[in-house]
């Protein structure tokens, strides 16, 4: 189902190269986002800190995915980033829970 | 008919995400994708009884349309909000705490929904539910008032769960 | 499923525009959390910050790689929704264990920015099935 015709192909012009700025921009802003993430989860004070730094370094993985996705036209990045976010919950769920007691499987 | 259908499908709803998911991960609707899918949302359905948990009984589509706009307004306006008190701190003027609220829900389905909005707007975090008391444990970052918050989480959020769920 | 004919460079104007918006301030909101995340004080307060990339980061990206699928394959292409839906339903899951685990660990440890047993009996992780 087409619903909007596509325009033919134009040589490098404005919008082309705002959207490929923004997304570099984009992928910078993550990859730092990332490196905070990383500090948490390198120098964090306390366990709990490393595990937060850890939830929040695979969300901005994700997102840097997608980015590239978009960036390289490509939808495999998608399943890529749905599987990471699925794995680090579970990573997350597992670290919490061995906070709390100790062990993972009680 | 409805126990003949409670038997085929005893968690619609359920069965009903899972066909929808598969056809979204699979990005077609050819008819063997349609086939395993409802394969697949039958069995997800007949697996899910083994757990023994109730369906959720959902009522007022209008509130939940209502209700999913409300928090939608909400997480941008709190977005906001916690982006300031990161980018400028003296700009915050309460201070971050751990509060409690009184809550007259008792419905899980309605419980875990209202720990998703909760914890989904930036701000506020779920931290625990004790359902023998009925008191509510959350972490808000700019508490200024306790009781604008209850009223908020009350009237805002808790009235329409429990038109939705109770 | 692969399209290697794909390039953003067939992408109308439009939605070229929309799709550097929403990307620049998905990835703006994540940054800004992550960022939260080095400079707010105490763990409860850097609890929140994440929560920045996960709800309206990651939706601002994720409808802009919609947008941008959507136009360029000239059909609907929603599966990003299954991400949206998935980092809603898990992330709440996710953190309320943390911070409670944390709080566990602190009422253990005796620190002081937690709250006491007696002002919230029953409620403070934990408490269900130790008396004291």
């Amino acid at each position: 189902m087409r619903f909007l015709p596509l325009p033919p192909a134009r040589p490098l012009d404005l919008p082309f190269l705002v959207l490929d700025w923004s997304l570099f921009i984009a992928q910078l802003f993550l990859g730092l986002a990332m490196a905070c993430a990383a500090y948490r989860l390198i120098f964090g004070p306390r366990a709990q800190d490393r595990v937060l730094g850890l939830d929040t370094f695979y969300v901005n993985a994700m997102l840097l995915l997608l980015t590239y996705g978009i960036r390289i036209a490509s939808a495999v990045y998608f399943e890529v980033a749905l599987i990471i976010g699925m794995l680090g919950f579970v990573g997350t769920v597992a670290l919490s829970k061995f906070i709390m007691r100790g062990e993972v499987i009680e | 008919m409805s126990r003949a259908f409670r038997r085929v499908l005893p968690y619609p709803l359920l069965s009903l995400s899972i066909f929808v998911m598969w056809l979204l991960l699979n990005q077609s609707v050819t008819p063997a994708a349609l086939t395993f899918a409802a394969v697949l949302a039958l069995g997800g359905g007949w697996v899910m009884t083994a757990l023994g948990q109730e369906s959720p009984r959902i009522r007022r589509p209008w509130t939940i349309v209502k209700l999913l706009g409300i928090v939608f307004v909400d997480i941008v306006h709190s977005n906001i909000a916690v982006a300031r008190i990161i980018l400028r701190p003296k700009s915050r003027r309460g201070a971050p705490g751990f509060m409690a609220v009184p809550l007259d829900m008792r419905d899980p389905y309605g419980l875990a929904v209202l720990a998703i909005v909760l914890t989904s707007t930036p701000g506020t975090i779920w931290t625990n539910f004790s359902s023998s008391s009925g008191m509510l444990l959350i972490h808000v970052l700019d508490l200024q008032d306790e009781q604008m918050w209850i009223d908020t989480i009350k009237n805002r959020y808790e009235r329409r769960l429990m038109e939705i769920f109770e | 499923m692969i399209d290697i004919d794909l390039t953003f460079k067939d992408l109308p104007a439009w939605a070229a525009y929309v799709t550097a918006l929403f990307v620049f301030l998905g990835s703006s909101l994540a940054l800004i959390g992550s960022i939260g995340l080095l400079r707010l004080k105490s763990f409860y307060e850097r609890v929140h910050a994440p929560t920045l990339g996960a709800t309206l980061g990651t939706g601002f990206i994720l409808v802009a790689s919609m947008l941008c699928f959507s136009v360029l394959r000239g059909r609907l292409s929603v599966h990003e929704i299954l991400i949206a839906v998935f980092l809603t339903t898990t992330t709440p899951v996710a953190m309320m264990l943390l911070v409670r685990a944390a709080l566990y660990r602190d009422r253990v440890e005796n620190n002081r920015e937690v709250p006491e047993s007696n002002k919230y009996k029953g409620v403070v992780s934990g408490q269900q099935n130790r008396p004291d």
